[in-house]
């Protein structure tokens, strides 16, 4: 409809141009199968990689891998970066609306969560093929269910995982040396310490994994969470939530009449000493920020008790991708053990791995011995447990009534 | 040729908008009313309305909204007035005019960073009161963000005030201002009161459109409003913003509507706007014939240049902190000054924006270039062929300052994907086009019509065609509003983020992409780096605007305003 119109709309020169235009014939696709022609119609294409471009030692990660895909397969890779990846969606979104259903400007999106639930509804990705990439092997979906259900919605070989994150906190000793360890004992401190604990402002992905991780904890049966939300009491398992936070509220950072946007404001706030605890979805966050000289090298990193919650990150490919064959060779880049231990490197990344180690060979088990330890990374013993992502209609409600309560009442 | 060029020129400029406004339009319209077939939406429906009102936020987003562009339109129109009331003609009217002009080519953005570094709990001003009062953490108080949009509003004024400003100076020489005060001084009349009553009433038609603008930009500001605004709810395009950035697509519908609202927000606080001029016009019109010389003029002197200097001190210090902090090492509360320094921001960031340069600078002079040859040519036609009735089909020019462009663009996106163009540099240029021109005509209209006719006429009496009288007697006499409405074109095409990321598609890279996807990780040193890099590609063409005027009428003294 909205395109028939707007083309009524166009003015003549547009519409003459329209019909010019040769429609994009589309080629013949390797099957992601059949690894060999994927490589031979890898080599020579250029990959449009859209990923977010905030963080410095993500961007440089992608330029390595970029000297390597040139290197090993001819495949050029040029990282368009974006502020928010809900620009790469609407860019998908644009070309599906403009007809554009082959050659389009996106190759490759680094994805998870909620994004990717909306592209997979909406038919938007390309696939199945990630289980079909060589380097899948390697990975162990039986025992990391996080590689296969990205906030519990099936992956369905749409898109391949290459980095795990989980939520951890980070406190500055010199300022707090005994941080607290659970829900409950962060409400207890912000009563002592009020003014000096806050959480990104939700629907921020971090503010409701913040909530989401409380509500695991409070609940009287986390197991009701896996459920879709209309199929669960949601008065009552949320009740206890509300509770708290309505304790909690008044004791925050400004009482609750302001939030930091996301979680870099967060690390911001703490550097200027405005708040003693905070977060990220992420193990290394504390490390890189002390490398970035954000952070005094005092700080550490702690999580909660009985575990914290996780998943994966992901790269999709847009339905539309004009070099599929090439973002696929990316893909199975990036699932390498090579590439993996650079990633889990606090040097670099510092995501966890998402291989299996019993998988792989001895020396490429030894890449892995071989990384340092961050001067304020745990362990994945001190990491601990993570836990299960609750079904993704919990977040939209909790998110939600979280506006409702605290988000639009300064 | 040239004549058939001129009368042609209204239409061709319209013509060259009408694909992407109308395209952006519909892209805003269609899924307001749940038209979106890309997401299933195939049926006219009012429920994305419904969802917009049914958000417990909104009469506080919109009031928000609201209340701060209406409040820093205000505020920034009056210092504006004081400061040129109270203090032109005088040498620390120059030395204000030198240091506000710079502030224009600072992005908004990175304005509002250096500001809330200045006066956050834990910035710059508090640090220096805690050592004094002994503060080891900051105080915990609501400055930043606060619930009225204070914080917002000035920021807001320390960017818009240099805006207003620049607008007037282009404005004045035409109105030859001199020789009125002269007169109105010689009458008696203080210096204050004499511009209020024999400038004012002639200046503010001229500078009308861009008071406009800058209102309808202060009603629809996201990025400022993000780092300085209330949050629990934020402004409604903030909001907007949101919403259209939701992973739940579903709430792009919900955001077309918002973003109707915020259309719908705009003209009524344009309208109010008028009312108010109205009424005003209204009350004065006794005060300005009924002779009185004024009194007591040294406060409302004194109100507008602390003001004035205290805004450009505002914006000059946040830039130097956004400096300091681009070679910062760690750097806490409450140290005033950094633990240790370090080039590695610069390092890393600076080539590959420095690689950037020429080709930002190259959409800038090109869709600049373009829109003030369709702006002249528009304005000649009016001049020469009364063509009124074209020119007045133009209000269409102002529609993408109106919408709020993260709803307008992805209709434009479209129409960029089926001219075939998406992706090109040309198409980037064009679409820069479509919000420079606005900016352009605001800029250069009024000038342009209130030049005294009879300069005109003599040149005719003299026996010089159109053409001749165009480039030998107009022109040259607009040199300064020329240069000045290119100067701010080139600005804003500097300033483009999201148009050019969607319509380049990641193939046009250009520095203000880079910098805003590199700031977006939110540490303050790269900030540093990016609002510096976009500070001076965007100061050159002001630079230009300054300089040539300087030189041109070096031996022209009459050229010189004041």
């Amino acid at each position: 409809m909205i395109r028939r119109s707007m083309r009524n709309w166009l003015p003549l020169g547009l519409a003459a141009a329209l019909t010019i235009t040769p429609p994009t014939l589309a080629l013949a696709e390797a099957e992601p199968a059949d690894w060999e022609a994927v490589l031979a119609e890898a080599e020579g294409q250029t990959v449009y990689w859209n990923a977010w471009g905030g963080a410095e030692n993500v961007n440089a990660f992608i330029d390595w891998i970029g000297d390597l895909a040139q290197d090993e397969y001819g495949v050029t890779l040029e990282h368009v970066k974006l502020s928010d990846t809900a620009e790469a969606v609407s860019r998908v979104l644009a070309e599906k609306t403009a007809g554009k259903d082959a050659g389009g400007a996106i190759d490759l999106i680094w994805i998870n969560g909620e994004n990717f639930a909306a592209m997979k509804r909406q038919g938007l990705l390309f696939g199945p093929w990630s289980e079909d990439l060589p380097n899948w092997q390697l990975t162990d979906p039986s025992a990391n269910a996080a590689l296969t259900a990205d906030f519990t919605v099936p992956t369905e070989g749409l898109e391949s995982p290459w980095g795990m994150a989980q939520l951890v906190f980070y406190h500055d000793t010199t300022r707090l040396p005994e941080p607290p360890r659970s829900m409950a004992a962060l409400a207890d401190w912000a009563a002592q310490n009020p003014g000096r604990f806050t959480y990104p402002q939700p629907p921020d992905f971090l503010g409701s994994t913040f909530l989401k991780q409380a509500l695991i904890e409070v609940t009287p049966d986390a197991a009701a969470l896996s459920q879709p939300v209309d199929e669960a009491d949601y008065a009552a398992a949320t009740a206890p939530l509300w509770d708290w936070l309505d304790a909690l509220t008044p004791n925050l950072w400004r009482q609750g009449k302001a939030y930091p946007q996301n979680a870099q404001r967060m690390i911001q706030l703490m550097a200027d000493s405005e708040i003693d605890i905070g977060f990220e979805f992420n193990p290394n966050a504390a490390s890189n920020a002390i490398a970035n000289f954000q952070l005094p090298d005092t700080v550490r990193s702690f999580v909660l008790e009985g575990g914290s919650l996780g998943n994966a990150s992901f790269v999709a490919i847009p339905y539309n991708a004009n070099a599929k064959a090439g973002a696929m060779v990316i893909a199975n880049l990036l699932l390498s053990p090579q590439a993996q231990a650079r990633m889990a490197s606090p040097d670099e990344l510092g995501f966890g791995t998402v291989l299996a180690m019993g998988r792989l060979s001895d020396d490429q088990v030894r890449l892995f011995d071989e990384i340092p330890v961050g001067i304020a990374t745990l362990t994945p013993e001190e990491l601990g447990p993570t836990l299960p992502e609750p079904h993704p209609s919990w977040m939209e409600k909790l998110e939600e009534d979280w506006t409702a309560r605290y988000g639009v009442a300064p | 040729m040239a004549l058939s060029l001129t009368r042609a020129a209204p239409a061709l400029t319209l013509l060259a908008l009408l694909g992407p406004v109308t395209a952006g339009l519909a892209g805003t319209l269609a899924p307001a009313f749940g038209l979106m077939p890309a997401l299933g939406g195939t049926e006219v429906s009012l429920e994305p309305f419904r969802a917009l009102f049914g958000w417990p936020g909104l009469p506080r987003a919109v009031g928000l909204s609201l209340f701060t562009g209406l409040a820093a339109t205000l505020v920034s129109l009056a210092l504006t007035v004081l400061i040129c009331a109270g203090w032109q003609g005088t040498r620390a009217f120059t030395a204000l005019e030198r240091a506000l002009s710079p502030l224009l080519s600072v992005p908004h953005a990175a304005a509002a960073f250096g500001l809330a570094f200045l006066i956050a709990p834990s910035g710059w001003i508090a640090r220096l009161l805690a050592m004094p009062l002994g503060w080891d953490r900051p105080p915990d108080i609501l400055i930043l963000q606060d619930p009225f949009g204070l914080s917002l509003i000035a920021g807001l004024v320390v960017k818009e005030m240099p805006f207003l400003l620049l607008m007037t100076l282009a404005a004045l020489p035409a109105l030859r201002p001199a020789q009125s005060l002269a007169t109105a001084q010689a009458l008696g009349y203080g210096r204050v009161t004499a511009w209020f009553k024999v400038i004012l009433p002639r200046l503010y038609p001229q500078i009308r459109l861009p008071v406009y603008a800058v209102l309808a930009f202060s009603v629809s500001v996201v990025d400022v409003a993000m780092i300085l605004g209330p949050g629990t709810p934020p402004p409604l395009a903030v909001q907007v913003l949101k919403w259209m950035n939701d992973p739940d697509l579903a709430m792009r519908f919900r955001a077309a509507a918002g973003a109707l609202l915020l259309l719908a927000l705009t003209v009524a606080g344009l309208l109010l706007w008028r009312g108010g001029e109205i009424a005003l016009s209204r009350l004065s019109a006794r005060w300005l014939t009924a002779g009185g010389r004024g009194h007591g003029e040294g406060p409302l002197r004194a109100l507008g240049l602390g003001f004035g200097a205290l805004s450009a001190a505002l914006v000059l210090l946040g830039l130097i902190g956004l400096a300091i902090w681009s070679v910062a090492g760690l750097w806490r509360f409450p140290e005033m000054l950094p633990q240790g320094w370090t080039l590695r921001s610069w390092m890393r960031h600076g080539p590959e924006m420095l690689a950037l340069f020429g080709r930002t600078l190259l959409i800038a002079a090109m869709s600049s270039g373009i829109a003030m040859i369709l702006t002249t040519a528009c304005l000649e036609a009016e001049q020469r062929h009364g063509l009124r009735p074209g020119t007045r089909a133009l209000w269409l020019l102002y529609l993408p300052l109106l919408v709020p462009q993260i709803a307008f663009l992805p209709g434009l996106q479209v129409a960029g994907l089926l001219s075939g163009l998406d992706g090109t540099l040309a198409a980037v240029i064009a679409v820069h086009v479509v919000f420079v021109l606005p900016y352009a005509f605001l800029s250069l209209s009024d000038p342009y019509r209130a030049l005294d006719p009879r300069y005109a006429a003599v040149a005719h009496a003299l026996g010089r065609g159109p053409s001749a009288t165009f480039w030998r007697v107009r022109l040259p006499l607009l040199l300064r509003p020329c240069l000045t409405a290119a100067a701010v074109s080139a600005a804003v095409s500097v300033g483009q983020y999201l148009p050019t990321l969607f319509i380049g598609g990641g193939r046009v890279p250009t520095l203000t992409t880079e910098a805003l996807a590199l700031a977006s990780g939110g540490d303050r040193r790269i900030i540093g780096v990016t609002a510096l890099a976009q500070t001076g590609a965007a100061f050159l063409p002001f630079a230009l605007a300054l300089l040539i005027p300087a030189l041109a009428w070096r031996n022209r003294r009459g050229m010189r305003h004041g």
